[in-house]
Formats: structure tokens, sequence, C-alpha cells
């Protein structure tokens, strides 16, 4: 199994750690003159999404994670997997559980593109696009006149995400929603 | 997409004419000082023992000398000079080590080092504050002791403590099996980074003197309160370590025991041994005048001008866009 010196950290770098895949997101030289060479690490858990703190002396190593960013499309669930298609045009498919697919669940739908990241070979996570388009489902009338004062109420999208949503939004409007605030953007024409 | 290199430097054009006056300062010290301004080799045949310096290794082909070193320092080749009888010398120089890289590191950086002949430690801690103030317009430097910064602020004596005593203090930072093949300087340089050293010149700029004798390095060493300790210096800005300074070891023997010493230490450690620079014992034999010397990090004296904490806002093209 390859592995990695501290020469050879740098923040992207992905590495086991206590047995879980990690990725380095932060890596600092700590030394004095003539003194030992520490590097101060920052690695988030990718199985946790927990940030560690590390110290390793220089020269120590770490060993490579398996791990690779992957664009898939989303096809479809069968309740207890989510599927997912390499965008390559190989037609590969992998089968990602609910722990992958987590908070991602919320923003899925059918034929979007998503970053699925692959560890030994099998999804670990699957990442949202930012920005998703999707219909609103649900939501109370408009109210006419109110456009100026700026209130919002909820709505719900067809992915089943419920954002809030100014009050002259109303059903089978499809809305731009930035999914790392869950904030609505703005109506996309269709 | 293919992404473009990165072409335009990471340090502004200020950053830039800031470094062309701090330059113009030096020499303007150090002409009116009578001190002599020399060029010695970048690139040498031999490098350095240190155990904690990786040299960059070159590739000379040339009348059969083959190798050869960028120079971690100018000490070597300025020593040699002394020993020729050059007098008080500085050299504004780039020199080279390898591995590292940060906020504060970068594999090639601007050295300032300088020599006094018939100067000891504290005359030319002096003559350091006059410049660095001189340039910083900050109030003079406080002078702390390495023994009673490491009690104040890693609360352990650096004389004194057991393995097991740093060991524990040591637990904060490193698991227990890093720990087990950490050497006690390796402990007291974890503890000097990781504790002390962020504390250290916040207020006013602080001398650390008094290192403990198996951190000597270059330096003669005395007994102070029972204790063997170095004549080196190192001054701290805002938690910044800038300059490192010796009143010279001027003994030969010593002075080849301390490079086998190193050796021992660089085998130990999986490091690759590294030839002793006879050149420069032969002209500690032949004799090396009375002096102290400091190396002080140029691009750490422009960051403090400047006000930053990153080195790339102060050199043109750090070692990426190299």
């Amino acid at each position: 199994m390859a592995s990695y010196s501290t020469n050879e950290f740098r923040s992207g770098l992905k590495v086991l750690l206590d047995g879980d895949p990690c990725i380095i997101v932060e890596n600092e030289i700590v030394k004095p003159g003539k003194g030992q060479a520490f590097n101060r690490v920052k690695l988030r858990n990718l199985m946790t999404n927990r940030v560690w703190d590390r110290t390793f002396k220089s020269g120590e190593s770490l060993e490579a994670a398996d791990v690779m960013d992957q664009d898939m499309e989303y096809l479809y669930t069968d309740g207890e997997f989510w599927h997912f298609m390499l965008t390559d045009g190989s037609f590969e498919q992998y089968a990602a559980d609910a722990k992958a697919v987590g908070d991602t669940l919320k923003w899925l739908k059918e034929q979007d593109v998503y970053t699925v990241t692959l560890y030994n070979g099998a999804p670990l996570t699957v990442t949202p696009p930012n920005f998703v388009e999707l219909e609103v489902v649900d939501t109370d009338p408009g109210m006419k006149g109110d456009t100026a004062q700026g209130g919002s109420k909820p709505a719900t999208l067809s992915t089943g995400a419920v954002v809030s949503v100014p009050l002259f939004i109303t059903i089978g409007e499809v809305l731009k929603v930035d999914t790392r605030s869950g904030e609505y953007m703005n109506r996309v024409k269709n | 997409m293919i992404n473009q290199p990165d072409w335009q430097p990471t340090a502004s054009r200020a950053a830039m004419k800031s470094r062309a006056q701090q330059s113009a300062f030096v020499r303007g010290f150090f002409a009116q000082r009578d001190v002599l301004e020399v060029e010695t080799p970048i690139l040498g045949r031999c490098g350095v023992t240190e155990p904690n310096l990786d040299g960059i290794s070159a590739q000379v082909d040339v009348q059969g000398i083959k190798g050869g070193w960028l120079q971690t320092s100018p000490e070597y080749h300025m020593k040699r000079l002394l020993a020729a009888g050059s007098g008080s010398i500085y050299q504004i120089s780039k020199v080279f080590r390898n591995g590292e890289r940060g906020s504060r590191h970068n594999p090639e950086f601007s050295m300032l080092e300088w020599y006094r002949t018939g100067f000891d430690d504290k005359a030319l801690m002096q003559e350091v504050a006059d410049l660095v103030c001189g340039w910083l317009q900050c109030p003079r430097p406080q002078v702390t002791s390495y023994r009673e910064a490491m009690i104040t602020w890693a609360d352990i004596d650096p004389f004194v403590a057991t393995e097991r005593d740093l060991h524990q203090r040591c637990g904060k930072w490193l698991e227990p099996e890093q720990l087990k093949d950490l050497s006690r300087d390796g402990c007291l340089d974890l503890l000097m980074s990781f504790a002390v050293e962020p504390n250290l010149g916040i207020a006013a700029p602080v001398f650390i003197n008094q290192y403990p004798a198996s951190q000597a390095s270059l330096a003669r060493i005395s007994k102070v309160d029972g204790f063997d300790v170095a004549h080196r210096f190192e001054l701290y800005i805002d938690g910044i370590e800038l300059c490192n300074g010796y009143w010279e070891l001027t003994n030969a023997e010593e002075q080849r025991a301390r490079f086998e010493a190193d050796n021992r230490l660089r085998i130990a450690d999986g490091k690759p041994e590294m030839e002793v620079d006879e050149a420069f014992l032969a002209a500690i034999e032949h004799g090396l005048p009375d002096c102290a010397g400091v190396a002080l990090g140029l691009d750490r004296l422009l960051m403090l001008k400047v006000g930053t904490r990153n080195i790339a806002d102060v050199q043109a093209f750090p070692i990426e866009r190299a």
C-alpha cells in the first residue's frame, strides 16, 4: 500500500488515520531553527466528517487511503440502496446505502449529477452540486401585495426538502436552491 | 479545462519595495559600522552534518568535480574568510533547506549572516537589537533564559526534567508510540515550538539565551547555576523566530567531535551521513579569531515590517510558483 511521508503532506491528500479515511485540510510545519521539525495537521475524517488536529514528527508517514471522487448520475432507489451511474460513458453503476447518502437524500433528483466519493471502491459519501433546481409540490397560496414586505413561508420541493421561500411562490414553480445553506436563490423559468 | 499555471507573484509591489528598502537599510547599517560585505558560494562542495537540517544536493559535473550542495547557510565559507583574516563581515544570501514549507518556511529563503571579531554573544545581541529595532521601530528586546521560558510557558525545567516528565508534557501533542523514539532534545523542541514560542515577543521583542549544551551547535559552552549552557541566543517577535546567534566555537577538535556526534544522530534517524567539511575544519585549525556570529531570516523580518503572517506575501515566487 502506498504511503505518504510528512514531506508529501498537503491539503487535499487522502490518508488513513486510526483506520479511517481522512482528507488533509491543513498542514503546517513547525520547527525551531536547528531543532526537530513537526507537522501540525488538520484532517477531516471522511466517515464522521469530524476534524482532527494531529502532530507528526518530520519523517513519519501515513498510509494512502483509496478514496476517489467521481461524477455520477442518480438513477433510482429500491428503498434500501440508491443507485448511481458513472457519467464517463462506462454505464458502471454503484449502490449507495443510507449512511453514504445521508443528508443529500433531500436533494436527490433522478438524472441529476452528484459527486460520489468512493472508498475502497464503495460509495462513502454523496455530495450534491452547490445549486439544484427543484419543483415546488406544496406551499400555501401566494398572497398578493406582500412582495415588498419580504415575508416568507415554507415550501415543500419534489424531493421532500422544505425551504423558506418568498410569499409570492406558488405550487408548480421551479426554484434554484443552494444546497450548502438550504436557502432559496430564485425562480427558474421553465 | 486545463488550469493555467500560476505565473503571477504572490508578493505585492509594496512588499517588494519594502524588501528593497530593507536591503538598503541593512547595507547602510553595516557600512556605518565598517563591517565588510562579502559573497561566498551558495553552491558548495559540502553540505552540513546538522541532524535537523536537510540540504538540497546539486549535480555539479566539471573537471572531475561531481555533486555539491546548495548551502543551508553561508556559515562555513564565512568562517574560512574570518580565519583568513577578513575581520568583521556580513552577507545577504539565498540559502536552501529541503522539506521546509509552511506559513513561515520556504525551501529557498534570504538570510543575513554576520560575524563580529572581538564580540561575545552579549555584545552581538546589542547589535542585533540595534539593527532589528532600527528597522522595525520596535521597543528594545527583553532577555529571558531558555530555562525561564520553559518553566514559564511549558511548566518544565529543561535541565532537571526526567524523560518521563518530558513525555508526559509532550503527550498533549503526540501519541505514546510517537514519543517512544523522540529524543530529549526532540521533546524540548516540541515544547519550544508548541507551548513556548507562540507566547514569545508578544508585548515586546525577546531574546532567548543560555540554551542547553546539547543544543549548542557551533556555540561555546559555559556553566551557569551548575548547568552547562550554550552561548547561543535567538530573537523572537510576535511569536516568530527571527535569528540564531552564537559566541563561536574556535576549537577544531571539539568542532570535529560535534560533527561526528551529528552524524551518529543522523544515522540513528535513518538520514544519510554527511561528509565532514575538511576545508572548514582546516580553517578552524588554522585559527578562527574570537568572534560572535548570527544568522537572521530576512523574509521573516520583512513579514514583521509589512505585518503579515504568511511568507508568501513577501516572496515573489514561493516554491509552488518558482
